[in-house]
């Protein structure tokens, strides 16, 4: 069976994820050795989750740490024991 | 994100029921990213998350003596925070659809995406450059809410699919669905605008440049 551009990309998520069964990911594999569309689709959309994921995109904001703690510091003793 | 260790988080909670109250600290501190994260994802103002994120960690604290150890911690924990994050929400009278409990998944969207016939890879050094850390910040918070907590989680927190789901009170399966989603949105918003980030071409001979 060959399959369609549509049907690969419904499946690209899960097959960056690793979670495609043997036999979907050699089918998808076969598709992709032959579309560039799709093997440009799944490229980009592997690359956009590898930058999301970067930590220098969402970082804490500066003294979030420090505020916490020193919330919790002067909290804690008056709220008693857990 | 901070692997979390199940039997330094076991032994400081049980120290800490026993009266070492300043290990608290320690035993919140690698959840911090996640809850402030959630909590920004959900409420979408960094000093009200952040006010929030406070607020759960105490509320995490007074409740330590309910966990029981049959989840994660910091699932537990991120339970907590979406609860102090939704009753947050419900006070502020947000509507229904950007809060996490919304059940928009049987909307029929359109997610097919931008469709390129090559990509040059956006390596991460190219994150130096303040822009592109900006585009992908405001691509992510354009996302309808129940997207963007499942993206929050499974990508930027690196939570597995079992986590995210127990964190987010939703099935594994929904958690696959919107990941998927969200991917797909994501990919079109972004793919057309990353292509300036991307290094140029190699000249084919050294002197070219």
């Amino acid at each position: 069976m060959r399959i369609d551009c549509k049907h690969v990309w419904e499946h690209i998520s899960s097959y960056i994820d690793g979670e495609v069964d043997a036999e979907l990911r050699a089918e998808i594999d076969r598709h992709l050795e032959t579309c560039e569309i799709c093997s440009a689709v799944l490229d980009s959309t592997r690359n956009v989750v590898v930058l999301v994921a970067d930590e220098r995109v969402f970082e804490l904001p500066a003294g979030f740490s420090d505020r916490l703690h020193a919330r919790l510091e002067k909290e804690l003793p008056l709220a008693g024991p857990p | 994100m901070t692997a979390t260790n199940p039997e330094f988080e076991a032994e400081c909670i049980r120290r800490i029921l026993a009266g070492e109250r300043s290990l608290f600290h320690d035993l919140i501190r690698p959840c911090e990213r996640a809850i402030y994260f959630l909590l920004l994802s959900l409420l979408r103002n960094e000093a009200e998350a952040e006010d929030a994120a406070q607020e759960t960690a105490i509320k995490v604290y007074l409740n330590l003596g309910n966990f029981r150890g049959d989840a994660q911690f910091r699932t537990w924990v991120l339970s907590i925070a979406r609860n102090e994050g939704l009753g947050r929400l419900r006070k502020a009278g947000a509507r229904r659809e950007d809060s996490l409990d919304a059940e928009t998944d049987e909307q029929t969207g359109d997610y097919t995406p931008a469709l390129l016939t090559c990509w040059r890879e956006v390596p991460s050094e190219a994150l130096e450059r303040k822009e592109l850390g900006a585009l992908l910040r405001k691509a992510i918070e354009g996302l309808p809410g129940i997207y963007r907590n499942v993206v929050l989680l499974r990508d930027i927190e690196e939570m597995d699919v079992r986590e995210t789901a127990a964190a987010l009170g939703i099935t594994e399966g929904a958690v696959k669905v919107r990941l998927h989603r969200a991917r797909a949105l994501l990919q079109r918003d972004l793919a057309p605008r990353l292509e300036g980030f991307a290094p140029r071409r190699k000249a084919m001979f050294g002197w070219l440049k």
